[in-house]
């Protein structure tokens, strides 16, 4: 679906605002097809479901927006624009954030938030971030190998015969092609400036889940601390997989969406 | 003590892929969840019981990943596809029931009636029958061209071109495709390249890192090795942008508008960066019906266990024996672009610096007797219609594939009435050598 510049991937079906909406955020150097075993079985079970594709990244026009605060501004227009009032926010990494903030700038409009591979402060290593300025590619293979567990998923994602490391390599780099302004130098810099978390993370009165990867090497459940601690209602879920969980353990991240948007 | 590996050697900065032997032995296969047999299981069965009839449903619209009907997806072939895309650089790998499988799914999946091809002519014979007379009985043109010449592949391009073709090494000359001048043409273009790799396999090329967007491999060959197995792989590259192709030309509505035959699946919106491989699988797979056995999944991930160990030998052996073939008087000449007589081969250094492969042309002074006198004079090397086999291999063209083509017709297919193909395997070199001396001489029997 296309709002002005904006691009939402539906599932697979026409959206329809009169549904439960859950809203979907990807994070850093990727777009809606992250969500790819997760949205489509939503979308066919009756709910509207907008993935969107963030400014500068995927099918949604640029330039890419450089702090997480106006990510959520942005957020909170596309569900006005798309005729939506209340919504369920489910955000990955970076989209994490945006989820959190824009729960912080319009509470009554979140119905639930799913915090999914989040840790705050989100700082990103001073190396890290200038391979990401230097050398983006070497930054997309870094964050690759760092986001996954295992050369071996099953059954796969989002089919089985697709090989996932190469795919999330291949989604970055194409992020990269379309928008060559250094966008993962911009997304890595809006996660490590983000500084209004923990006064967002106080004022969520919503139900929250928090879901983890055991074996996430990039943001560990043990660096959320102050995120889990500031929203002591919050579920924890852990899900055997690394930081890339919707491909790695996609079946344990829809089951966990689908009981907190049930019950919601 | 001095330790046994220099600290370059074992301390790596920063994270790295895991290298081509450990994917080749460990890419797609963990030890089997149910039992946890280490070794990938042959799952022989047709077809696997749903959970529910909600899990039935969101398999078959593509809600959930598993397996439904072994025709469209299989555990035992997964673990192969899988570990094709991860030895390619690719995203996704079918696994087909033959290499002509493969490369026709890998067609038919954005080409249809009134689609074009434009192909290099250096090609295995079942590829050109497939595309100059079978796809063309169902509508879709081919035009060949000079694969060393860009300005006839430019010129051939029409409105409704849907691919570059070619083979990484073609036949029946080892003709090296300069893939990077190719790949750059077809993407000034908006067009895909789609190479068939199964002479080089990853091991010698990994056509993507080179601009490549599709490739197959008869998987008979080098992949299983072993001459046993039968089946075809084609890979998804993930690296051509159908959507961007499709918004300036209008091509490839396949991939980016709604299929009727699956929901009204856009398949560009699904993935973006695999919707070849996603639709392949979903009609190609699902409608033409070439799947691959499971069984024979499993003989070709045996072969490619091993792949980079066997090509290394394969080209040793077969520098060993072009090395002898050139010194005797009994041969005319040899065509293998690592010597400086092929005309590919400064292109060959630049592209196949591991070697080029272990399949090659001689030309036996003599006739059409001569030659069948050397192939029944050999004993290790067989005497067969197959390429890539852990044994040595050997076929006379002119009395075999070419028998009733008269002698100025092979001429201009580049054969001569002694051509001999030989496929070098992994025997010792030495008694490879003296096998061949031996037919040499036997050919030799009356030729002045």
């Amino acid at each position: 679906m296309i709002l002005g510049d904006t691009y939402c991937y539906t599932g697979g079906k026409a959206f329809d605002a009169s549904l439960p909406t859950v809203v979907f955020i990807h994070g850093a150097q990727n777009d809606h097809s992250v969500w790819a075993l997760q949205t489509r079985y939503i979308a066919h079970h009756g709910f509207g479901v907008l993935a969107v594709d963030l400014p500068g990244h995927g099918r949604s026009k640029g330039p890419a927006l450089t702090t997480v605060e106006a990510m959520a501004t942005w957020l909170l227009g596309v569900l006005d624009a798309a005729g939506v009032v209340h919504a369920v926010l489910a955000g990955h990494s970076m989209g994490s954030l945006v989820a959190l903030e824009a729960a912080y700038q319009a509470p009554a409009r979140v119905t639930a938030l799913a915090l999914i591979g989040t840790t705050y402060p989100m700082k990103v290593a001073d190396a890290l971030l200038a391979t990401a300025r230097d050398d983006e590619p070497r930054a997309i293979d870094m964050v690759n190998l760092w986001s996954h567990s295992t050369i071996a998923h099953k059954p796969s994602a989002p089919a089985p015969g697709f090989y996932v490391m190469n795919g999330a390599r291949r989604l970055m780099q194409r992020m990269s092609a379309i928008n060559p302004d250094q966008l993962f130098f911009t997304d890595f810099s809006a996660c490590n400036n983000y500084a209004n978390g923990a006064a967002a993370a106080a004022s969520v009165t919503c139900p929250t889940l928090f879901l983890f990867g055991t074996k996430d090497a990039m943001t560990p459940a043990r660096s959320t601390k102050t995120l889990t601690e500031a929203i002591p209602h919050g579920q924890v879920v852990m899900a055997d997989a690394g930081h890339d969980l919707m491909a790695e353990g996609p079946d344990a991240v829809l089951d966990a969406l689908l009981a907190l948007i049930k019950a919601n | 003590m001095r330790p046994i590996l220099s600290p370059d050697e074992s301390i790596m900065s920063g994270p790295s892929y895991p290298g081509f032997d450990t994917l080749a032995l460990h890419a797609g296969a963990a030890p089997d969840p149910a039992t946890g047999a280490r070794a990938t299981p042959v799952y022989f069965t047709s077809s696997f019981a749903f959970k529910s009839s909600d899990d039935a449903a969101a398999l078959f619209n593509m809600e959930r990943s598993g397996h439904v009907y072994s025709r469209i997806s299989n555990p035992t072939n997964a673990v192969l596809e899988e570990r094709i895309a991860a030895l390619e650089g690719g995203v996704a790998g079918i696994a087909t029931a033959s290499g002509m499988a493969a490369m026709h799914l890998g067609l038919a999946t954005i080409a249809g009636a009134g689609s074009h091809i434009v192909s290099s002519r250096a090609l295995y014979g079942g590829s050109h029958n497939l595309l100059a007379y079978t796809l063309k009985r169902f509508g879709i043109e081919t035009t060949f061209v000079d694969g060393r010449d860009i300005d006839a592949w430019r010129a051939a391009i029409r409105p409704n071109t849907k691919a570059l073709f070619g083979e990484t090494l073609g036949n029946p000359g080892l003709d090296v495709l300069d893939v990077p001048t190719v790949a750059a043409l077809a993407h000034e273009q908006q067009l895909p390249l789609m190479l068939d790799s199964t002479f080089t396999t990853p091991y010698l090329l990994r056509p993507f890192e080179h601009g490549a967007d599709l490739v197959f491999h008869s998987a008979t060959k080098f992949l299983c090795g072993h001459g046993t197995a039968i089946g075809g792989l084609l890979v998804d590259g993930g690296t051509f942008d159908w959507q961007a192709a499709h918004d300036a030309t209008g091509r490839f509505d396949e991939l980016c508008t709604p299929y009727d035959g699956f929901h009204g699946m856009v398949f560009a919106e699904e993935s973006t960066v695999a919707p070849f491989a996603l639709r392949a699988r979903r009609e190609g797979l699902r409608d033409f019906g070439a799947a691959m056995s499971p069984h024979n999944a499993f003989a070709i991930l045996q072969g490619i266990e091993t792949l980079g160990l066997r090509m290394d030998r394969h080209v040793a052996n077969t520098r060993r024996v072009i090395d002898f073939l050139l010194r005797h008087p009994a041969v005319d000449a040899v065509a293998y672009p690592e010597l400086d007589t092929h005309p590919d081969y400064a292109l060959a250094k630049t592209l196949l610096p591991k070697g080029c492969g272990a399949v090659f042309t001689f030309n036996l002074k003599g006739d059409r007797a001569a030659g069948r006198r050397f192939v029944d004079a050999l004993s290790v090397f067989s005497h067969l219609a197959n390429v890539g086999d852990a044994r040595s291999l050997v076929i006379h063209p002119a009395s075999t594939t070419h028998f009733r083509v008269p002698t100025k017709q092979l001429a201009a297919s580049g054969i001569t009435e002694g051509t001999m193909r030989l496929s070098v395997g992994l025997e010792d070199a030495g008694d490879l050598i003296d096998d061949l001396a031996r037919a040499l001489k036997a050919a030799m029997k009356g030729v002045s």
